[in-house]
């Protein structure tokens, strides 16, 4: 092992010339497993997978690879992104093309593998072949590459995710990794490293889309005697999952990207500030730094370059505002997480007091790419105003879920339609939502928007941080801004009051219109109407007198919802009608006396006892008592309880 | 998930405060985190100790440790449910797992049943949207699940525990 690392840091990462000896080269493709001799299993393994019951797959895989095939080597890669697919596995027989296969679940293992050693390939759990020049193909069998859900994407940060083991630096390696960082700390000053990535155009990806060139100029400029570089992983909005899927899946490219980032900016201390409860990614996260650590790569006087470095992992302790700058630096000194009027800016004083660069993890995921390629290379890639590509994290109501990367100047019609191929059951597509609890609501009219922060700012959209949610006519869209703001009050830190009072107050509005009146003299239709018009009033105070930004984003779901779907909220107010049949308080039910049998059970389960009737006699719902929990609908078999 | 108390407690709560230099204010969420993750919660003894030895008040640490969300004052219970609330999961029907969960274990989000078997709390994604509602009962995934489900899968652990 150690004659593998000395090879592995002599022969390639310290090699000067851009192309590796043959020796070099041979070594490198036995580690990424190019001509293998033996069948190699690969089994998706981030948090979602193992949600979706990979482990026992693994363990599966491991005993049948001992009891019928020995030889056969199992490794847990990273996810490369679908997660309707998940577990996925992929196997590669010697000599001939990967294949990779859908929803493997324990018991599927032996059939499958049975299969597949003995050329038998199950249609239907089939998801394509990929592979390259050289090997043998499986006729008849479609390319990954050709399915609309990859075609459509621009695989550049997620380029390595599902393709290595990220327990192993050597396999990063042998995919090109670290050589960039060495040869920017060997080569470069600090001034050329930020000159390279402002020339690039890259732009931070946390929603604001400052230029992440300028930012460390900023920081680099201010006279210190010491600097700081946070990678903000704290991905903390509902339903936002791609950071964490490509920390978990090539947490070596992240390293790379923080240690050339902290070397830009002149510092010698990077913290990664980690969400709470992902402890599989703090896991994946602390072992590569082990790894590289133990390469060199990190340290004093990393490969006798003059720089040092050290990366810290804090866990972030749970509270959504952490995520807004000055908040985060607040709770990494062992304060309550407020943030604090700017400026000013972190950059000039931040952590300590000290210059501090805050980039979130897909802006530092893109930072070894463009040393490697160059920033006239990056620039080719996307718009003019936005190079690059987009991690979105599509989730809701979309046929295939997970994490793509599409290139800046996608159309979002092309994400709902061509990539997540249309809505699940045949459904009728009623908005996306883009960016999480302060994100909007985007309908079919505005789809043809581009990726693209200045497109997406023109139409008042913000790109948030990465959540693609797609929402169907089964969802009420007042319920969904009810949450959000839910949300964001239960999150507000209570620091400045328009923040603190006007989200309460505005669930409170929002409440009052999905809910049932406890009796006639509160709750009018008069009085929901005031408050729905009220609510426009708050959300432009909100705006314009909240400290931060989790307050001055809070109203958007409603702005944009009120916008969009006002006939909607118009029908919650006057008819007392929710048409996705979502908001519990509005629903009614009736029993269809034609279909009752009069079997009981409904009568059984009602918590309030509001089903009354005869054994065998059709039942009735008596209305006054009815809370709309929607139970009797749920276990009737004969369908014979309608919502009205 | 830890059940003992008094010398054995206080021998680990040493422990760890040993390994943090003193006074330094930046470490007090890190250690918080340790004794939390040993211990399953924050002791009234530990946050005193904590107090002593990095030089701040309790009222401090108390005011710190309430503003977030991870930091629990009551042990959590033997059993310990975590329900996804992300916007997928809340699209699926999480909301109605939570009521019924708040219905069967008669305890609110946060808190741990009086008998000490239950607890139960709410989080915000835990990354897996496509399989929601997605729960975990002591870090154990249940995906796809419906509020029918629930009375059952209570009453499995309830048997599981009288059983135990």
């Amino acid at each position: 092992m150690d004659d593998l690392k000395t090879f592995l840091i002599e022969k390639v990462l310290l090699f000067e010339s851009d192309t590796l000896s043959p020796e070099a080269e041979k070594v490198l493709s036995q580690i990424r497993r190019e001509k293998t001799d033996v069948p190699v299993v690969y089994v998706s393994s981030n948090s979602s997978s193992i949600i979706a019951g990979s482990e026992k797959t693994y363990n599966a895989l491991k005993l049948f690879a001992e009891e019928n095939e020995p030889g056969t080597v199992v490794i847990k890669v990273g996810c490369a992104g679908p997660a309707n697919y998940e577990p996925v596995i992929c196997i590669q027989m010697p000599g001939k093309n990967k294949l990779y296969f859908r929803n493997i679940t324990e018991e599927k293992v032996e059939p499958l593998m049975n299969g597949v050693f003995h050329n038998d390939i199950s249609e239907e759990d089939l998801i394509g072949q990929s592979g390259s020049k050289g090997f043998e193909l499986w006729p008849g069998i479609d390319f990954l590459e050709d399915i609309p859900f990859f075609a459509l994407q621009k695989r550049l940060v997620l380029g390595n995710c599902g393709c290595y083991d990220p327990g192993r630096i050597e396999e990063y390696i042998a995919v090109g990794g670290y050589r960039t960082y060495l040869k920017t700390i060997r080569h470069y000053t600090y001034d050329e490293v930020c000159d390279l990535i402002e020339r690039s155009g890259l732009r931070g990806r946390s929603g604001g889309g400052y230029l992440t060139g300028l930012k460390w100029k900023q920081a680099l400029n201010t006279p210190s005697n010491a600097r700081y570089l946070i990678c903000n992983a704290k991905e903390s909005d509902p339903g936002a999952f791609s950071d964490r899927l490509v920390m978990e899946s090539d947490p070596h490219r992240l390293i790379e990207g923080m240690a050339i980032a902290a070397y830009a900016i002149g510092s010698s201390n990077a913290i990664l500030y980690l969400k709470a409860g992902s402890e599989h990614a703090r896991a994946g996260i602390q072992n590569a730094i082990e790894q590289a650590r133990d390469y060199g790569l990190l340290g004093h006087n990393i490969h006798s370059s003059g720089y040092n470095l050290d990366i810290v992992v804090r866990m972030e302790p749970g509270a959504f505002v952490c995520g807004e700058e000055t908040a985060l630096i607040n709770s990494l000194e062992g304060k309550r997480g407020m943030p604090q009027l700017k400026p000013p800016y972190p950059t000039t004083a931040g952590l300590a007091g000290k210059p501090t660069v805050i980039n979130n993890v897909e802006t530092l995921m893109n930072v070894p790419l463009i040393m490697q390629n160059g920033p006239e290379w990056y620039r080719t890639i996307g718009t003019f105003s936005s190079p690059g590509t987009k991690i979105f994290a599509l989730a809701g109501r979309g046929r295939f879920s997970g994490v793509i990367e599409v290139e800046m100047g996608t159309s979002l019609r092309t994400i709902v339609e061509d990539i997540a191929d249309g809505i699940r059951d045949a459904r009728e597509f009623k908005a996306v939502q883009i960016g999480g609890a302060s994100g909007s609501f985007i309908t079919s009219d505005d789809l043809d928007t581009q990726v693209d922060f200045d497109a997406m700012r023109r139409q008042g959209f913000s790109m948030g941080s990465g959540g693609f949610v797609v929402i169907d006519e089964t969802s009420c869209i007042v319920d969904l801004v009810r949450y959000y703001m839910d949300f964001i009050c239960k999150e507000s830190c209570g620091k400045c009051i328009p923040c603190r009072e006007g989200t309460g107050r505005m669930l409170e509005i929002l409440e009052n219109v999905i809910r049932k009146p406890a009796n006639e003299d509160t709750g009018t239709t008069l009085e929901r109407f005031r408050g729905v018009m009220q609510l426009e009033t708050i959300s432009s105070v909100m705006k314009d007198a909240s400290l931060c930004g989790l307050g001055q984003n809070a109203p958007n779901p409603f702005v944009s919802a009120l916008k969009n779907f006002r006939e909607e909220f118009e029908e919650h107010i006057f008819d007392r009608k929710c048409r996705a049949n979502v908001c519990r308080g509005l629903r009614t039910f009736i029993i269809d006396v034609e279909k009752c049998t009069g079997c009981t059970v409904c009568a059984g389960k009602c918590p309030v006892n509001a089903i009354y009737g005869t054994r065998l006699q059709p039942y009735f719902i008596v209305e006054d008592k009815c809370i709309g929990c929607g139970i009797c609908y749920d276990v009737c078999k004969f369908s014979a309880v309608i919502v009205k | 998930m830890c059940w003992y108390f008094g010398q054995e407690m206080t021998e680990d709560i040493e422990n760890i405060i040993t390994k943090y230099r003193q006074g330094r204010r930046e470490d007090l969420i890190p250690l918080l985190q340790e004794i939390q993750e040993r211990l399953g919660h924050l002791p009234e003894e530990a946050i005193i100790r904590v107090g002593s030895h990095l030089g701040l008040s309790t009222t401090k640490i108390y005011g710190l440790a309430t503003f977030y969300d991870q930091f629990r004052f009551i042990p959590s219970g033997r059993i310990h449910i975590s329900v996804c609330h992300g916007t997928s999961c809340f699209m699926n029907g999480s909301q109605g797992i939570i009521d019924k969960l708040t219905e069967e274990l008669k305890t609110a989000p946060g808190q741990t049943s009086r008998n000490g078997n239950f607890s139960f709390d709410i989080v915000t994604c835990m990354g897996g949207c496509y399989h929601g509602p997605v729960i975990t009962v002591n870090d154990e995934y249940h995906i796809h699940v419906s509020q029918d489900q629930i009375p059952e899968l209570i009453r499995k652990l309830k048997y599981i525990i009288e059983n135990d």
